[in-house]
């Protein structure tokens, strides 16, 4: 079928190369949040009580696994990654393979559920985040924040780099729709009108 | 085929409609007062930011959806409507794992941080938000299927229409 190699195979539109950019900074950034959220840890000496003039010293560590959202957080992203790897790898080796329509189809749907995967973890990480920073003082929770500080750094920018990769997998996903937009509209012109 | 079609996809929009304002209904009357000795602590949905959060994204996809129930079937904005869906879809995923993250601190507590569970106080309370957070799921469920379903009626990547 001519019509549809045309917009296809052996192409280097600038859609083509916006896309693969895109992927390319949404494979590094989901990555990097879900490595430094992997590695946070912190392991601290603290006074927890005083008898007499004894202090009594406990080692509280602050791993991300006692935090179910953070663990989730940590999956989610090694998945979109995963699956920006491989869009990555269809799209550049797709030059060479035979079309279908159903194809652009399954990219177009992927990204979408792949962008509200990646929101719903950023989101949940974001607020479990707020919690540890500010507290709360109607369900007298205690911040703790003030005593790990690197942990909560960290988690930071674990959480930026994870925002930066929602807003890259909305974008990802709207011009992957209007692919989709412009190869069925071309399949619909070439057919609607005969060619020879 | 076109009706039917059109059909589906409101009445997939009128449930979610539903489904969304039935969230942000039960988590607004959640509110239980309980004493404690002399303490009494009201809790309401306002004292945690996710729930907040929770509310606000659910009523802006109720209206949302009123909206869009009322768009006409030949304008030209469908195509703006899936995108439109898309995002709706992730404000609603994110407010709903926000909601369920700080929800299941509450129940549970989090004894590394030194969270005490709050649910053995308000278990009423508790409850109410839990049917709120199963009709923001629903909402979501619908609200996924309505994306793939506006995709398939607008897009017509099968090539189903002659034109």
């Amino acid at each position: 079928m001519p019509g549809e190699n045309i917009l296809l195979a052996g192409e280097t539109t600038k859609s083509w190369k916006l896309l693969l950019g895109m992927r390319i900074l949404a494979f590094m950034a989901t990555l990097a949040a879900a490595i430094v959220m992997a590695l946070n840890k912190e392991t601290k000496t603290l006074v927890v009580a005083t008898i007499g003039t004894i202090p009594i010293k406990a080692t509280l560590t602050a791993k991300f696994q006692h935090t179910p959202a953070f663990v989730f957080f940590v999956i989610a992203n090694v998945m979109v990654s995963f699956h920006n790897l491989l869009m990555i790898a269809l799209q550049i080796f797709s030059r060479k393979l035979e079309y279908k329509g159903f194809h652009i189809l399954s990219v177009a749907i992927l990204d979408m559920l792949n962008a509200t995967l990646v929101s719903a973890a950023a989101n949940s990480a974001a607020f479990m985040a707020e919690l540890g920073k500010n507290g709360n003082k109607h369900a007298k929770w205690n911040k703790i924040c003030d005593r790990f500080a690197t942990y909560c750094d960290h988690g930071g920018g674990a959480l930026i780099a994870a925002f930066a990769g929602v807003i890259l997998m909305l974008l990802i996903s709207v011009v992957s729709i209007s692919r989709l937009l412009i190869s069925s509209n071309k399949f619909s012109t070439d057919a609607a009108s005969p060619s020879i | 085929m076109k009706l039917t079609q059109r059909l589906g996809g409101l009445v997939l929009r009128f449930a979610a409609f539903c489904a969304a304002l039935g969230a942000v209904i039960a988590m607004i009357t959640s509110r239980e007062r309980s004493s404690f000795f002399v303490l009494s602590l009201v809790a309401k949905y306002s004292d945690l930011a996710a729930f907040k959060y929770f509310v606000i994204a659910n009523a802006i996809v109720t209206v949302y959806s009123f909206l869009v129930l009322f768009l006409p079937k030949e304008s030209l904005l469908w195509k703006f409507v899936v995108v439109l869906d898309l995002m709706v879809t992730m404000l609603l995923t994110s407010s709903l794992s926000a909601a369920v993250a700080v929800a299941q601190v509450g129940k549970r507590g989090n004894a590394n941080a030194g969270w005490l569970p709050i649910c053995g106080q308000v278990p009423r309370f508790c409850d109410q938000i839990t049917g709120a957070l199963i009709a923001g799921l629903v909402a979501l469920v619908l609200y996924v299927f309505l994306l793939i379903f506006s995709i398939h009626s607008v897009v017509d990547p099968f090539l189903l229409r002659k034109s």
